[in-house]
């Protein structure tokens, strides 16, 4: 295949990949241009900040950090607790990114939750350019966050018709993503842990603060366990 | 807050962002070898951290207030459970959100 058939066919078989995040994506970046519309801020603000932070939690919470008094090492300090999950999704990417030369600086920049979730989980064919179709993943999430940011920051009082609920697409995509990973894979420790420790951790630590303790306690598991899971895995090869 | 405050701030999350993202590459580079317990780490977290991502989803849901999540619970069964029986993913993402939607638009 020469450069331009591989890049059309990476681009064709990623598309289809991100259609969910399309509809997630445009609908939770108009959400956050007409939220920083609604704080006073001018559409530059949501532009810029969805293409340079690309991490929608965090840029909730910037928007918040801008009202309050001037700052910078709490604003860093709280920015790593948010976005530590990051740092859990760079060491499974390790393998699939690290050895990719210069795309894998925006394949990492990119590694949003979603762009994460697909890439980490998708079974490439052979015969396409893994590297190709994973940026193209990352690239077109990152478009369709951007292009959903500009929309609502420039027109948000404009939009009226109800979208309550439609949040929910989010959910959906990571629950089919996890089913499918599921139903690919043979070993479901890992899954299991990570579904159950995190519920009880949210459970006892609430919505604000639970991740980092799911994180450790994930970790913590995962590393008393990894005697019998690496033996169980040596047995099925 | 002044201009120049505003882009030191939104320039200290970029960084923190950035910082989280980019850490695992610099501290295990491709062209050294990486320990086997970071090895071993990178083949089980996915799967823990997608049941974590699962997990974040609801992580704004009251169970023991208001509607008790029935709608979020609602929803999930929905997509489970037209996944399972079609293994179509965009059938199961775009019935079980018009599913959530028209439940808490019009139900609850």
């Amino acid at each position: 295949m020469n450069d331009i058939s591989s890049t059309r066919a990476a681009l064709k078989f990623a598309f289809p990949q991100t259609i969910p995040i399309l509809a997630g994506f445009l609908f939770l970046g108009i959400a956050y241009g007409i939220f920083m519309n609604s704080l006073g801020f001018h559409a530059i603000y949501p532009i810029l900040m969805s293409l340079f932070i690309f991490a929608g939690s965090m840029e909730f919470v910037a928007a918040n950090l801008l009202l309050i008094s001037f700052n910078p090492l709490s604003a860093f300090f709280l920015t790593l607790m948010v976005n530590a999950r990051h740092l859990f999704y760079g060491i499974s990417m390790l393998d699939k990114y690290g050895q990719l030369g210069h795309k894998k600086w925006y394949l990492i920049f990119g590694m949003c939750d979603e762009s994460f979730a697909i890439n980490s989980t998708l079974n490439i064919p052979n015969n396409l350019d893994k590297g190709k179709v994973m940026l193209f993943v990352t690239l077109l999430n990152q478009i369709y966050w951007v292009v959903g940011a500009t929309i609502g920051g420039v027109f948000g009082s404009l939009i009226t018709f109800n979208t309550e609920g439609l949040e929910f697409v989010m959910t959906a995509l990571f629950i089919v993503i996890f089913l499918e990973h599921w139903i690919n894979t043979k070993q479901h420790h890992s899954a299991l842990l990570g579904l159950i420790l995190s519920a009880i951790c949210l459970a006892i630590f609430g919505g604000e603060r639970f991740i980092v303790p799911a994180m450790l306690a994930i970790l913590g598991v995962l590393t008393l366990l990894r005697p019998s899971l690496q033996k169980e895995k040596r047995a099925a090869l | 807050m002044t201009i120049t405050q505003q882009i030191i701030t939104v320039g200290v999350v970029v960084l923190g962002t950035m910082l989280t993202r980019f850490l695992p590459f610099f501290i295990f580079p491709a062209n050294k070898p990486t320990p086997v317990y970071i090895q071993y780490l990178g083949k089980v977290l996915p799967a823990a951290v997608i049941g974590l991502l699962v997990i974040y989803c609801f992580k704004d849901v009251s169970f023991i207030s208001g509607q008790h999540g029935l709608p979020e619970i609602l929803g999930v069964l929905v997509v489970v459970t037209l996944h399972l029986w079609k293994r179509n993913m965009l059938l199961s993402i775009a019935a079980g959100t018009c599913f959530y939607m028209a439940l808490v638009q019009f139900v609850f």
